[in-house]
């Protein structure tokens, strides 16, 4: 027996591919980008870095990072937070 | 109208003055996208989904539904059965608590149509200067719709509001990817919610709601912000007491006293901030980019709309010297007092050269456009007059 794909299924198709373009968002290499990727975009696509470029000072960036962990509850060890503000203010940020 | 003034070989229309004001990296990961059941909308961020419609989308008054913004804060966004669904009411400040389901609302509650605009707090936020975080968004984050629902009053009439209802408090079905990602609930005065004008809507411009705005009902606030139109709405609550979390204590707040604002939330105030309230005056020209070329000796016509809080527009002038001089354009159709109003300026003949053009929307209220932008952290309000130039060849 063929199984046709009901109505809810096509919908659930169409809802995962309209976040399927994010995988064409590239990131600036560099030692840290893997961790930053993995963090990061556990919650949302990663156009969100490059969308906030390059204007945030270091410490803009660690207040953004700071607020997905404290108000957003990002798991990211504290110990991996100057490793993802270094990389945000080198690539992403500014003076 | 005669479009004779516009030399039609330029096909260079285009926001870029726009584009060059956003943040580089805003421009470079920006891309036309198509949602399912929408045409092409200027993607900002894929996850959540952030879309904003391109500028010449504003050449309709009302925006059509596969045209229309999209903007939110969670990336788990369901899919809703409207069989399904069900809006739960009640709260401490309600004597009754009871469930609708779709047939009730759209049955038990009068139905009630408005046309409305719809913009994001953050609406113009890429064009902050200096620049702040968020999602930098062009002039697309907003949208006027006619909406069909029930009066927000009249469903919290039978909830039995007690006296000490404080704010009307409600929740969408989105979430967060993380269980400890706060939802988004947002609250409004219960003066405001028993305004005749606030709706629970299940009907965007004859339709139902496309998904990404909002089905199978959400929330319409006519002349207040975007952040306060709950889509996808699933519960109200009475409260007695302020709503706290991060959505109100900390987002979409405004310095106190630096705008010209008439609405109070009292019951969420600060001493340095309140909730962002209604929307400041604005207009936007929707005919003209910077470089885009007329004809020297011939009429040049501009077209935009305005908008503001739900005073009304009272006027827009057009001026073509910079500023030092203002002249009237002419309003279009008026479709009440909380919609888009267009406007169209008829420009005599111009001799070649560049021609810088400023538009102004004054409100009923008496407030209009600022010359100069009223800087805030978060970007809201961002109501400056634009400016574009263009070459008359």
């Amino acid at each position: 027996m063929t199984v046709r794909p009901g109505p809810l299924l096509l919908f659930s198709l169409l809802a995962a591919s309209a976040f399927a373009g994010e995988s064409s968002i590239k990131l600036a290499g560099g030692a840290q980008s893997a961790l930053v990727r993995s963090h990061c975009s556990t919650c949302h696509s990663l156009d969100y870095i490059v969308m906030n470029s390059p204007f945030l000072t270091r410490a803009a960036w660690e207040t953004e990072v700071r607020k997905m962990m404290r108000v957003m509850g990002a798991p990211i060890p504290d110990g991996d937070v100057a490793a993802i503000v270094d990389y945000l203010t080198e690539h992403y940020g500014t003076k | 109208m005669v479009a004779s003034g516009i030399v039609l070989a330029d096909a260079g229309f285009g926001p870029r003055r726009v584009r060059a004001a956003l943040p580089p990296g805003t421009v470079e990961s920006e891309a036309l996208d198509t949602l399912p059941g929408k045409l092409p909308l200027i993607k900002r961020s894929f996850r959540p989904p952030n879309y904003e419609s391109p500028v010449e989308t504003f050449q309709d008054v009302i925006t059509p539904n596969d045209r229309f913004f999209v903007r939110w804060h969670l990336s788990d966004i369901p899919r809703i059965d409207s069989g399904s669904w069900r809006l739960n009411v009640g709260g401490d400040a309600a004597a009754r608590s009871f469930e609708l389901d779709m047939d009730q609302l759209r049955r038990d509650y009068e139905p009630v149509e408005l046309v409305a605009v719809c913009q994001c707090a953050g609406n113009r936020r890429g064009l902050s200067d200096p620049h702040v975080p968020g999602v930098e968004w062009g002039t697309g984050a907003m949208g006027n719709a006619r909406r069909k629902g029930a009066r927000l009053k009249d469903i919290l009439a039978r909830a039995d509001l007690k006296k000490e209802a404080v704010e009307i408090a409600y929740n969408g079905a989105d979430r967060g990817s993380l269980e400890m990602t706060p939802a988004f609930v947002k609250s409004i005065p219960a003066w405001k919610a028993m305004d005749e004008n606030t709706l629970v809507a299940y009907e965007m411009n004859g339709a139902p709601l496309p998904h990404w705005n909002g089905f199978p009902a959400r929330i319409v606030v006519p002349g207040w912000a975007a952040t306060y139109w709950m889509k996808q709405v699933v519960s109200i609550r009475a409260l007695s007491q302020p709503l706290t979390g991060f959505w109100m204590n900390t987002a979409y707040r405004i310095p106190k006293g630096k705008f010209p604002i008439v609405d109070r939330f009292t019951s969420q105030e600060t001493e340095a901030t309140a909730p962002i309230t209604e929307i400041l005056v604005n207009s936007l020209m929707t005919n003209v980019a910077d470089g885009r070329r007329f004809a020297a000796g011939q009429p040049i016509e501009i077209k935009g709309i305005a908008w503001d809080g739900g005073f009304g527009i009272r006027g827009v002038e057009v001026s073509i010297d910079d500023g030092r001089t203002w002249q009237s354009a002419t309003l279009g159709e008026n479709q009440g007092r909380y919609s888009f109003r267009p406007w169209q300026f008829a420009c005599a003949p111009r001799p070649s050269g560049r021609m810088s053009v400023t538009a102004r929307a004054s409100s009923a209220q008496g407030t209009s456009q600022p010359s100069e932008l009223i800087f805030n952290a978060a970007g809201y309000h961002n109501n400056v007059v634009q400016k574009i130039v263009i070459d008359v060849v």
